[in-house]
């Protein structure tokens, strides 16, 4: 970006400051540790200078926003035109509950829905199932059947609101629900909007709720890719998503080189049924952590943005710009809130998102500051939510885009970050994919290591957390009454469920199970009989046991 | 000088309950390890009757219990019952997780030794763990 007379200047200069200038002034005040690194272990130097980005070709590799391979963020206004949907995670205890939340939420200004479900419906079992014992509606909203998915929806206009389930094995059983709902509602499927999470492949080594074993849990990844692709136009299949990766222990480099590797794997499968990469590409979708080093942070979603592009142009040769896209949610990272003085966390999370607004994300859930204690009281919700605004109207960050581009670090550390993500891929491409490396456990190691390595730091006051390892006092204050999931919820979900499967036409049930074992045997794409299942009232677990008793359990590969 | 060897420590890390936030089980196991103790790690989703039996099977001294999803005041319990009709009266139960004060008192009372929330340093684990297990006899 530079000639090379003005870098040969600076570069001479440079070495005179280093010699000079430095040790003089270190000599009198040694710096606080010999070595800074971000938080991933990046070593930082001291300062960036132009002969850090000499390499960059601007047009190449950063260029103008909404234009290859947009580095610089994907739309040509970005904030300016429209801030990003401030969207909320939230569900818990009935779906009458949580579908007053999502009022409450859409009333203080949130803009789209995201439901968080309780463990036996991401597991797909119904509540009164024996693995249910206990988790009713504990870390989400209960959803069995088609009947709890009409409550909690109840009043939301489906046209109008974007929703976002995070749910993956079932993934097709709740879409088929929502699908459900908006045709009861009379909106048009095209008009449906939101995501699935839908990213089978990152339960094996991250999120770990599997249900199904890789190859058909994959399966039913891409059955929603390629329904979508033909039916549900607006509606993003798949959220492929890093956050869960990064909750786990990875670092912010294996979290974009695993996820992106993921996305590989998806569009590689997606391919082999026929489809081609501009049909489907462009509603792909992706979901990141920010976490507590805001330039590595920003770095890790410039970076993403620009080696999909490259990905999507260069190996799966897209032609269409969108399929270059790569959407972005971002969720500030749970694993770094504290039990210890919670309020800190409020500043922790103010900095992790306004690291995912100069990177420049599309979607963004602001965690609550009880997170560490408990489920997220409306008071803490309402702050997070809060957090949000004040970065969107007050900080100023979202006036001009990408603002801290030209910044001789995080264009360095954008490097950086996508030179050691393309490592990795290059290794998980030549393990065979990431099917093999799952089966082979090297995400699973490769996440342990990472997250015995910060805890070992931390333990070591090698890392500062505030709160944790310094600063810290005797007597924690909560502010606030801490959210309790009464044990009616459980009673009144169990009520619901007996009713529904009182109330319902049995004999169609039955031939629904039946036509889906059929097609699931014949590796059909089940998607279409889910819908009319659902329809019939077939629940949740009627469903996933059919699926199960014929793709099997997936065996979790234990390495500590 | 004696040649008299300490016999080690053997632990059982599980968890219970459908949550898979395996990451505190994960590094706990290994401090343990790493500390010199012997330690099975359950993997996830283990039914309380699995637990017990895998204690039982392993003769294990300590049990240490991980658990983030809320169902801990149906589970713990359920296990603790199970431990005692087993005959482990003698094993020492831990437990780590998002378990609220008045949860921990409740689980104090029924036997559970410790409750280690977040933040707690895998030292202050494996001291707990080397000062708490009963001899054997």
């Amino acid at each position: 970006m530079f000639d090379e007379r003005k870098l040969s200047e600076i570069k001479k200069a440079r070495q005179k400051w280093e010699k000079t200038t430095v040790p003089n002034w270190v000599g009198r005040h040694p710096e606080r540790k010999n070595d800074y690194t971000t938080t991933s272990g990046i070593p930082v130097k001291r300062l960036y200078t132009p002969e850090d980005v000499e390499s960059i070709d601007y047009l190449k590799d950063l260029g103008f926003p909404s234009e290859f391979p947009f580095t610089r963020g994907l739309h040509a206004t970005m904030y300016r035109g429209r801030l990003w949907t401030m969207r909320m995670f939230s569900g818990f205890a009935t779906a009458e509950q949580t579908n007053q939340r999502f009022k409450y939420l859409l009333k203080e200004g949130e803009t789209g829905l995201s439901i968080a479900f309780d463990y036996p419906t991401i597991m797909g079992y119904d509540s009164d199932q024996a693995m249910s014992l206990g988790e009713v509606g504990q870390c989400g909203v209960a959803v069995s059947h088609l009947k709890d998915m009409e409550v909690l929806l109840d009043g939301i206009p489906l046209d109008k609101v974007s929703t976002s389930m995070t749910i993956n094995g079932p993934a097709g059983m709740l879409l088929a629900m929502y699908v459900a709902v908006g045709d009861q509602q009379g909106v048009p499927r095209e008009k449906l909007n939101g995501t699935t999470q839908n990213d089978n492949l990152k339960e094996f080594f991250a999120q770990k709720l599997c249900i199904f074993p890789p190859r058909p849990a994959l399966k039913m990844s891409v059955d929603l890719i390629e329904y979508c692709a033909r039916h549900l136009p607006s509606w993003n299949p798949i959220s492929i998503s890093g956050y869960h990766i990064r909750e786990a222990g990875s670092n912010a480099v294996q979290e974009l080189a695993f996820t992106l590797a993921d996305g590989i794997a998806y569009v590689e499968s997606t391919l082999e049924r026929g489809l081609k990469v501009d049909n489907f590409a462009n509603r792909l979708s992706f979901f990141f952590a920010s976490h507590n080093d805001i330039f590595e942070e920003i770095a890790k979603f410039r970076a993403a943005r620009r080696l999909w592009a490259r990905i999507m142009k260069e190996r799966f040769k897209a032609k269409n710009p969108r399929s270059m896209w790569m959407r972005m949610h971002v969720q500030t990272s749970g694993c770094t809130l504290t039990a210890q003085q919670p309020t800190n966390n409020l500043i922790r999370v103010a900095f992790q998102a306004l690291a995912a607004v100069l990177g420049g994300t599309q979607s963004l859930h602001t965690n609550s500051f009880d997170e560490a204690l408990c489920l997220p009281s409306e008071e803490a919700v309402r702050a997070a939510l809060r957090t949000q605004q004040l970065i969107a109207h007050e900080s100023g960050a979202a006036n001009t885009i990408d603002p801290v581009a030209g910044s001789y670090y995080v264009e360095a550390l954008t490097n950086e970050m996508e030179e050691r993500a393309m490592k990795y891929i290059d290794k998980i491409d030549s393990m065979g994919g990431v099917i093999p490396a799952t089966e082979k456990g090297f995400f699973q190691r490769e996440i342990a290591d990472s997250a015995y390595k910060y805890q070992k730091e931390i333990e070591r006051r090698e890392r500062t957390i505030v709160g944790i390892n310094d600063y810290t006092v005797e007597e924690d204050w909560v502010p606030i009454d801490l959210l309790r999931i009464p044990p009616h919820v459980e009673k009144e979900q169990l009520a619901r469920l007996q009713r529904v499967r009182r109330e319902r036409n049995q004999r169609k049930v039955k031939e629904m199970l039946g036509k889906l074992h059929d097609e699931a045997d014949k590796n059909k794409n089940l998607m279409p009989t889910i819908i009319e299942a659902v329809k019939a009232y077939t629940t949740l677990g009627e469903i996933t046991d059919v699926l199960r008793s014929v793709f099997g359990e997936y065996k979790e590969l234990i390495l500590v | 000088m004696s040649m008299k060897r300490e016999k080690k420590i053997r632990v059982v890390i599980a968890k219970p309950g459908l949550d898979s936030h395996d990451r505190g089980a994960k590094i706990v196991a290994r401090a343990l390890r790493d500390a010199g103790m012997e330690v099975i790690y359950t993997g996830l989703r283990q039914t309380p009757e699995q637990i017990v039996e895998t204690a039982l099977q392993e003769d294990v001294d300590v049990i240490g219990l991980s658990i983030l999803s809320g169902a801990h005041m149906t589970l713990f319990p359920r296990i603790m019952e199970l431990l005692k009709k087993r005959g482990l009266n003698d094993v020492l139960v831990f437990a780590g997780g998002i378990i609220p004060q008045e949860d921990v008192r409740a689980l104090k009372k029924i036997g559970i030794k410790e409750v280690f929330g977040p933040g707690t340093p895998t030292s202050t684990l494996v001291e707990f763990v080397r000062e708490n297990t009963p001899k054997r006899k």
